[in-house]
């Protein structure tokens, strides 16, 4: 399998998603399906083909730079669990 | 063991948008917190960024005033990381296909010119500020500072020294300001500053293991906080030791650098292409319409100012650091265009002293342009000396009118007048003749105590050059 339980649980962590360690094996097996299907995809010489960034071929729409959003401060507030003098506060992060 | 210095920069440009680079909130510094943090920059559910013309514009613009290759289509990617002032939980930044690709600029180092090569600039969101003060055990987060445009312009380790790493800095300063395109304040952070600094004995060609110092918010620290971490790592590797490569924050109240507590992982930032923006594709007309607009830009106005105006390296390189300055500069010339020399000096002396001492910018300068002009066309006719001119300067500076009215008003005109001069002399001469002795006896240095007699007697006016004359012919006879 092209990757292990710990690869799971590191990617796991790097998305703060919880994995309930009944599930890890299942987890590793399915996401190690999906990159044999890849490692197959690599087989395909792609030489010459310029590397896509999006499946749609389409162009980036530009806006004017005009301020078009204005306070709404109270209504934003009121969906943290916890503000204070119009800071939203976060359990304390060290740096 | 003779250690060579190699440094590269890496510095964050915020770009003088009016909006933000994917969302219409306001960017203006210094608003109360989260009064200009919208729902794109909060990252509610459902949002959706669109791409601001004018970051764009200016990310070309900043390529093209570097002799850069501009990619027409260029990709936006996810940084992934976890931080409370990143909603997202990603920055949208460019990877793969930055904006703007490989460039260089010029920086003149003690009259020697060396050229920087610039690896590429890409664009990207700035992140909010989160205030560590405690509020009852958790951290505020303001994201009024979230989604602001900003270049990021990465050099090539081509800098061979702190000072040279603060030439390239301030020519790169220097230019977003002439574009128009960054205000350029450190204090407020819309110029900063990242720099990779590692050491190798001279004669190896392989770059030592470099550290990142963060942090550095002035030119001052950036000189300082290199010299420190040279140092540093001399001490390390010349007792057996290796450096780590690793981030390390400058502390300024103490002047060293320490490493900052390693975020884990923090350099898994799992970069893919953002599936909200598909390729940015920049048409010609565009980037045509960009380089239409350039200014003529600082290395070139400093070259200017010396073939034209026979300046000093360091006069055309003082005056040229502002495009403001430079203008100023200009406009006092064309007032009078026979001594560009005299204007420098006054520009780069008393007006800049002036500036320092009231902390304010050349556009709020009491002194405008036409008036110093006027003023130093009034030593350029003899109508005053210098030294009166920085009494007229002052009263200029303090609002009592141009040069001419205070000239006029004060009664300054120089004494240039013989026979006004010389019963002076004579009478300074007769109440003097112990000095007049020791001259004749080859104290030659005593001619500058009868001159400053006259000098002040006439309270400053009479001309300097003519007393001289005058009386080198009286005591010389």
């Amino acid at each position: 399998m092209p990757i292990n339980n710990d690869d799971v649980e590191k990617i796991a962590h790097l998305a703060r998603l919880g994995i309930s360690p009944d599930r890890l094996e299942t987890y590793t097996k399915n996401l190690s399906g999906i990159l044999e299907l890849v490692e197959q995809m690599n087989e395909v010489d792609t030489s010459g083909v310029a590397p896509m960034a999006h499946p749609r071929d389409t162009k980036l729409r530009l806006r004017d730079d005009v301020v078009s959003e204005h306070n709404e401060r109270d209504k934003f507030i009121k969906l943290a669990p916890a503000s204070e003098n119009g800071l939203f506060l976060v359990p304390k992060v060290l740096d | 063991m003779e250690w060579e210095t190699v440094i590269g920069l890496e510095i964050h440009a915020q770009l003088k948008t009016k909006s933000k680079i994917f969302s219409g909130a306001a960017t203006a510094y210094g608003a109360e917190p989260n009064t200009q943090a919208c729902a794109v920059d909060l990252a509610l559910p459902g949002v959706l960024p669109v791409m601001n013309r004018d970051a764009a514009r200016m990310a070309v613009k900043f390529g093209l005033a570097i002799g850069a290759k501009i990619n027409q289509t260029s990709i936006f990617d996810r940084k992934n990381y976890f931080y409370p002032d990143l909603p997202k939980g990603y920055q949208i930044s460019q990877l793969q296909l930055p904006i703007v690709g490989e460039g260089s600029i010029t920086i003149n180092v003690n009259g020697e010119k060396k050229t920087i090569g610039i690896t590429r600039a890409h664009l990207e969101e700035d992140a909010g500020k989160s205030l560590h003060e405690d509020f009852h055990g958790m951290t505020g987060i303001d994201l009024n500072r979230a989604g602001t445009p900003l270049i990021e312009i990465v050099s090539e380790p081509d800098m061979r020294s702190a000072t040279e790493a603060v030439a390239y800095l301030k020519s790169i300063h220097s230019l977003v300001r002439y574009l128009d395109i960054c205000d350029g304040n450190m204090q407020e952070g819309s110029f900063r500053c990242d720099a990779n600094v590692s050491i190798r004995p001279r004669s190896q060609e392989e770059y030592g293991t470099r550290t990142e110092l963060k942090n550095i918010n002035s030119f001052r620290f950036v000189e300082k906080a290199i010299e420190f971490e040279v140092e540093r790592q001399i001490d390390i590797l010349e007792s057996g030791g290796r450096v780590v490569q690793e981030t390390r924050l400058y502390d300024s109240d103490k002047n060293e650098t320490r490493s900052m507590r390693s975020k884990e992982e923090a350099n898994d930032y799992r970069y893919f292409p953002d599936p909200d923006l598909p390729q940015m594709v920049l048409e010609d007309w565009f980037i045509d319409a960009i380089r239409a607009e350039l200014p003529e830009l600082p290395g070139a106005r400093r070259e200017r100012f010396i073939s034209d105006y026979e300046l000093s390296d360091y006069d055309a390189e003082t005056l040229t650091t502002s495009k403001e300055l430079a203008d100023y500069y200009e406009q006092a010339v064309a007032i009078l265009p026979s001594q560009p020399k005299l204007i420098a000096n006054w520009v780069n002396g008393e007006l800049s002293a002036g500036l320092n001492r009231n902390a304010i910018r050349i556009t709020e300068s009491p002194v405008t342009a036409t008036m110093l002009g006027q003023l130093l066309t009034r030593i350029d006719d003899n109508t005053i000396s210098g030294k009166i001119a920085k009494e007229v300067f002052e009263a200029i500076w303090r609002g009592e009118g141009n040069a001419d009215e205070i000239i006029e008003k004060c009664s300054l005109k120089q004494i240039s007048d013989n026979s006004t001069i010389e019963p002076v002399i004579d009478e300074i001469l007769s109440n003097n003749p112990n000095q007049i002795e020791q001259y004749k006896a080859g104290n030659g240095k005593l001619l500058g105590f009868f001159v400053g007699q006259v000098m002040k007697a006439t309270q400053g006016k009479a001309n300097p050059k003519q007393v001289n004359e005058l009386l080198r012919k009286k005591l010389d006879t």
